[in-house]
Order: C-alpha cells, then structure tokens, then sequence
C-alpha cells in the first residue's frame, strides 16, 4: 500500500486528465491524453503529477482550452513548467476545479443507475445471470447483448479484444474490428450502455453492464467506465502481473486508483480467482483462490469499496472424474459464501475439464449451476457446452440459459435446506483448505528477497502465486511508473480520498 | 465382402446408430427464421440436401422472435470409402509437460531457453501468449508453466533486429514467432525477413530453430519461408513443447555447441 502510494503512473495521469474532460486522438489513433502527458513528461517529469504543469500552462495563455493544449503540446509548441508560490496554489485550485467535473459526472451516473434500478426494477433473482458478447463489432455486439438480456440475462459482459491489455492506451470512438472480443473505448460503452437502458426499460429490469479494468490503462478504463455508468468491472489485484507478466508496481498503483474509481462510481468489482484454477489442479490450488479473495478484499477496503461491490471470484475447475468432485465442489463453494457473508460473490462455470463433448459439457454445466444454487452464490457466469470449442453460438446461449433456468427454478431454494452435517466431507475439506490459506498467508508475510522488497512483493516475486515468478523490477508497464516527488498533487486522488465534490 | 454392401466392415462404412447399416445421424442447427410451419419445412429441407433420407425433426424451438432451433435425425444416404481417408502424421510424438521436463532434464542438462514475440506491425499477441503464458490456451498451460523451459516473451510488434538481438543475448535454443495480421501477405514477408536475418546474424547450424504460427500459414510452408516448423490454427502449447523436445533436446547424431557453451 505504502508502495502504490508512493509511485504514480503515466496511466493514472491520464485517467485524471480524462476525468478534466480531455477526449480524442490524432488522425493515427493516439488518444490526446497519451500526448499531453508524454510532453509533460518530457519537460518537467511527472513525478508532481501531470495537473499541476498543465493548469500553469493553461493560466499562463498557452493554449485556450485543454484540448487545443494537447494539440500544441503534440508538436512541441507548448513549454511546461513547475510553478510555485502562488502560480502553484492557483493551478492546483484550476486543476481541481476541472477534475472535479469529471468525479461529478461519475457521481451523477452513480445516482442515474440507483434511480433507474429503482424505477424499472433490478434484477428478479440471485444469482445474477451473467452472459458473454464478443463479437469484435460493437454494432453487432449490441443487437446480441439485446437478445441475450432478453433471453434472461441479468449482465452483459463485453470482452474484450484480446492484447488490448498490454496497449498503453484506450482506443477511441466505435469499433468495428476487434480481435476475439471488442475494444474497451468510451464510444463503446456510451454505445452499449444506451441501448441496455432502453432493453432495460422494455424488460422492466436494469440490465447490468460489464467490462475488464485489467492492463496496462486500468486506471483510464475504470474513469470512462464511472462516466458512462458501466455496471461492474473486471478488476483483480493481481492478475496482471502473474497472467499477463505486467509490472508489479505499475498493477499495484494502477489497481488503486482504479478501485478508488470504481467505488466512487457504485461500480461492483469483479475478481479473477479462476486464473488460478486454470492454470494449476483446482483440489491443490484451492487455498490459492481464499488467500487472493483476502489479499482482493484487503486492497478493496483499503480503496473505499464496500462489501456489496466485492464480486470475489471463484470458479468450478475440479476435474469431474476424480471421486466426490461435486462435494469437493460444494465445499470450496461454501466456503467463499461464509467467508464473505455480504460479498456477492462471482460464481464461474468449468472451462479447463470442457472437452469438446458437448453431451458431457452440459451436464457439467448443469452441476455447476446446481452447486451455485446450493450456495447462494451472487454473480452466475454462465457456462457454455460450446467451451473450448468456438464461440457461443446463438443456440449454445439459449440452452445454457435454460439450464441455469431450469436448475434455478427447480433447485433455487435449496441454499435454505442445505446445511452439511458438522464435520462431515464437506466441513472437513473446508477446514483443510482455509487451513492451508492461512499457512500461505502466514508465508507471505514472512518472505522476503534480495532486494529488500516488501513481503508482498517477494512473495509474487518467487512464484508464491500461480506459480509464476514475477520480479518487482521487471514486466511490462515498467518504464510508466513514477516515483512521486514531495511536492505530487493529484486532484482526482484528493477528490476520491476526500469523498469531495468540488 | 462386397464392396457395396453398406455398414459392412470394410473399406466402406456407415454412421451407426442402433444397427449396423442404419446411417443414423443427429444434427443440430439454427435457421434465422420465426418458428412456424414453414421453418420446420426448411430445416427438412437442409437435412435432406446434407444427405438425412428419411429426416426427422424432433426438436424445434423459438430463440427469440427471428431465429429457430432445429434438432434432426436421420439416415445419411452417404458412405464413407475408408480407402480414400488421408491421415496427416505428426512427425513428432506429443508429450504431458512432465516428459518434456523429463526429456529436457536427462537429455539437455540444462534449461531450455524459447523466446517469443509478434513482429512487425501486428499487435495481435492472442497467438504467442496462448503458447507461451501460463494461462495457456485449450486447457493446456502456456510454456512458461514448464519448469525445464526459460522463456522470454518480447510481446507485440517486435522490429527484427530486437528479436535477433534478445535471442542472442539469452542464448535461444527456439524462437517463437506469432503472425495474426495476414493483411498484403504481411505475415509472409515479416516471416521470410525474420529468418533471413537470423541466418544472416548466426553461423550455420547454431541458429535458434525458427518456429513460426499462425492461423494462415499453409501447412508444409517451412521451406518457402526459411523456417524449421509451421504451426497452424488451433495448435497447443503441448504440441509446440512436443516438437521442441523432439527437434532439441532428443539425443542427436553430432553434440549440440549451444549446449557445451553455457
């Protein structure tokens, strides 16, 4: 904590400067935020935050407006400055000012939601039903996210192209070709979001709205997502860095701010704790999924994210031909639900045991749906018997929406009757497994390396998790991370610690 | 036997539902049309062009106001002729990560060194980081999960020089290359750039085995581009492992040079 306090990144800049109202790119695609932020870099170093320099420039007459100041500065024309006295204080002030812009509009869209909720009606039922749209055209996207929502879901997914989280900057306006997923762009939330407002009201339920805050620009895409009310948000503090081998500085800084972001905006966070799963043996690794629920909920609370935003996520990976895999199921289940009593937990379906049996795979999915049943789990990914195989096809979506349906209307009530007998299977494995998380965490606090890192650090960095070695100087992301200097100032981080308005 | 006996075993067989020689097939399919008779019309009419005689729709369902959902079954008037079936044979056995280690452990005694990256313009990773990160891809984990293989992954447009200049600096036994973007023949030309400055930068028989993939290399390209190896649509991670153990680290005829200097 101490550590992303400590260090900025151009990323975090950005999103401040996207919360000012910067938006936009040159003719090639490079966002203006990109811009402005490399020549401040360039000329006064971005280690008192990017404001400060930009306010100056914009009181001294440089430019008239910010965007015409991200122009100029684009081809040099614009000189930056670190001001002081009282230039200082009143280009912190201006900066402020235009910042709180954005944090208010976040505010407002948090409000639009609750009304509508409140006046359209939310979702009839937990588990939330959760589908996924990908079809890299988000005018395509939006008419499949429509008949998915129609068909039942309660939250449309849009994932993402893939390799959009390593570019170090958000794409601008529509996009129509995405490479296995559709690009994250303000247009395209702004696109997508509209037209479940208007599903929503014919339905007489809000219809969620999800996306993936991971990567190299987590802090820009939590921003566009409060403005233009996205719903939930991929958001996991570790993932980046053991699944996509982004520096672990840069993921802690960037994971702050964007958790700070997302709780002011009412966004429910969703974790990725099933990387784990599919990456290691779901019985041996199962202590894994607690500890990085914990170390999520820790950096939640720390960011200002309430328990009801906590989307914690685990997943229903045991391969289904070892003995009592169902119990065992069961067991891990229950015991992320009474660890987390008020989190809503996000419940995802088997993908690595997924053959291509179609047959088997929905029986599966079926079993999966029946243990989220059980459990009361809050968030129901749901799963498709086409896993592995290609990407859903309409009528894959319709039969796996009637299985979870089916199981749902059939088996909802169970989470009522089903109460494991004391020390029974699945107590016992229970016990076992929180058992083991706490000997993991206990290691982790007593690890340490060479470097002299904090445990955390040392921890990811000898492979403590997901079995990846992750060393704090290395990654991607690194060289856009900024050790803060004494005199940093970033007012959307004031803004968001102060709970302040203005 | 008579070769046109069908469902007789033989060089020409039939689908098997519940008796030799019934031809039974089940399909399942989706028509963008309302549910009405006339959908149930047509989705006979594809079962019967596909070869179902006599077809059976036992299963047609609305999904939504414009799309219908059909299952079929049927007898399929086709035979399958088991002379004229072709089997493309992998010139490498497929082996679990645990032989790979095994196999890189007894034979090399030493790690494995594979370095990857997209180069070029393409930013299109999905290829290179399914083989190489851990997350992996159709269940299978990536190479770095392999704990006999140190693998660097330089990531997205990579110029070629780089890629030449890190595969020798970590000393590659492998480079990995990944090619999305098929734009102008663009995955070609990068390809035959790339491993033309590899030959150029590295004597003869101590250049890294060039593997490249793609989704639209041809198979059996290799020569014409200046490659060791193709890799295809849909490859694994444990297929690439596979075949760098098979062209690597199985003991050879002459002693590897790569080996004795680290």
């Amino acid at each position: 904590m101490d550590l992303a306090r400590a260090h900025t990144t151009v990323s975090v800049e950005r999103a401040t400067l996207r919360l000012a109202g910067l938006k936009g790119a040159d003719h090639e695609g490079t966002p203006w935020v990109n811009h402005l932020v490399d020549a401040v870099r360039a000329q006064t170093g971005l280690e008192h935050g990017v404001t400060t320099p930009v306010w100056d420039a914009l009181r001294r007459g440089q430019a008239p407006d910010l965007l015409t100041l991200a122009q100029k500065a684009s081809s040099g024309g614009v000189s930056f400055r670190l001001p002081e006295g009282s230039d200082l204080r009143a280009s912190r002030r201006a900066a402020r000012v235009a910042v709180a812009r954005g944090v208010r509009t976040m505010d407002r869209q948090r409000a639009a939601r609750e009304r509508m909720v409140a006046t359209v009606g939310d979702a009839p039922r937990t588990p939330w039903v959760y589908l996924i749209v990908a079809t890299g055209d988000i005018h395509e996207d939006i008419p499949q996210a429509r008949a998915a929502a129609e068909a039942g879901a309660d939250v449309i997914a849009v994932i993402r192209s893939t390799g959009q989280s390593l570019l170090d900057f958000v794409p601008e306006g529509a996009t129509r070709e995405g490479f296995a997923g559709t690009y994250a762009t303000q247009e395209n939330f702004r696109l997508m979001r509209a037209a479940l407002d208007e599903t929503s009201r014919r339905l007489g339920r809000y219809v969620r709205l999800t996306n993936y805050a991971s990567g190299l620009c987590m802090p820009e895409i939590a921003t566009l997502a409060g403005l233009e009310r996205l719903d939930m948000m991929l958001n996991d503090s570790m993932y980046g860095i053991l699944f996509r081998d982004i520096n672990p500085v840069r993921t802690f800084v960037d994971q702050r701010f964007s958790r700070q972001v997302h709780a002011r905006a009412g966004i429910i966070i969703n974790t990725g704790e099933d990387n784990y799963l599919t990456t290691a043996d779901a019985v041996e690794a199962a202590h894994t999924v607690t500890v990085s629920q914990l170390l999520n909920e820790y950096f939640a609370k720390e960011a200002g994210l309430e328990d009801w935003q906590l989307g914690l996520g685990h997943a229903f990976e045991i391969d289904p031909d070892l003995p009592d895999s169902f119990r065992t199921e069961l067991a891990h289940a229950l015991l992320a639900r009474r660890l987390f009593p008020r989190a809503p937990l996000k419940w995802m379906p088997p993908t690595k045991h997924m053959t291509g049996d179609v047959f088997r795979g929905y029986l599966l999915d079926g079993f999966f749906n029946l243990a989220g049943a059980m459990t009361g789990q809050g968030i129901l990914l749901v799963g498709m018997m086409t896993e592995a195989v290609v990407t859903p096809w309409l009528s894959d979506r319709d039969l796996a929406l009637q299985n979870v349906r089916y199981v749902m209307e059939a088996a909802g009530g169970l989470t009522e009757d089903f109460h494991p007998p004391r020390d029974g299977f699945i107590q016992t494995r229970a016990r076992q497994v929180l058992s083991e998380a706490v000997d993991l965490l206990e290691g982790i606090v007593h690890d340490s390396d060479a470097a002299g890192d904090p445990p955390l650090l040392a921890a990811i960095a000898d492979g403590t998790f997901g079995a990846m070695k992750r060393p704090a100087t290395a990654g991607k992301g690194l060289d856009g991370v900024v050790v803060k200097a004494g005199g940093y100032d970033n007012p959307a981080t004031s803004l968001l610690e102060e709970g302040a308005t203005r | 036997m008579s070769p046109d006996t069908p469902g007789a075993p033989g060089p020409l067989v039939r689908p098997f539902g519940d008796t030799t020689g019934d031809g039974m097939v089940q399909v399942s399919f989706t028509l963008p049309l309302p549910h009405d008779k006339r959908a149930e019309g047509a989705a006979l009419q594809l079962a019967a062009k596909m070869g179902m005689s006599p077809a059976l729709l036992v299963h047609a369902k609305a999904m939504g106001p414009d799309f219908t959902f059909f299952v079929v079954y049927g007898s399929v008037t086709h035979l399958v002729d088991l002379r004229e079936v072709h089997v493309a044979e992998r010139e490498f056995p497929l082996l679990t990560p645990a032989e790979v280690n095994q196999a890189v452990r007894t034979h090399l005694g030493r790690k494995l060194v594979v370095v990857g990256a997209c180069i070029g313009t393409d930013a299109h990773t999905v290829g290179i980081d399914a083989i190489l990160n851990i997350k992996g891809f159709a269940g299978e984990k990536g190479l770095e999960y392999y704990r006999e293989l140190t693998v660097v992954n330089l990531g997205a447009q990579v110029l070629v020089p780089d890629l030449v200049a890190s595969a020798r600096e970590v000393g590659a036994d492998a480079v990995l290359v990944s090619q999305v973007v098929t734009q102008k023949d663009a995955h070609i030309h990068n390809t035959t750039t790339m491993s033309a400055a590899f030959r150029e930068a590295f004597p003869a028989g101590e250049v890294p085995l060039l593997v490249v993939g793609g989704p639209r290399f041809e198979e059996g390209s290799a020569a014409a581009l200046g490659v060791d190896r193709v890799f295809g649509r849909g490859t694994t991670p444990g297929e690439v492992a596979s075949y760098l153990v098979h062209e690597l680290v199985e003991p050879r005829t002459t002693p590897d040079p790569r080996g004795v200097q680290r």
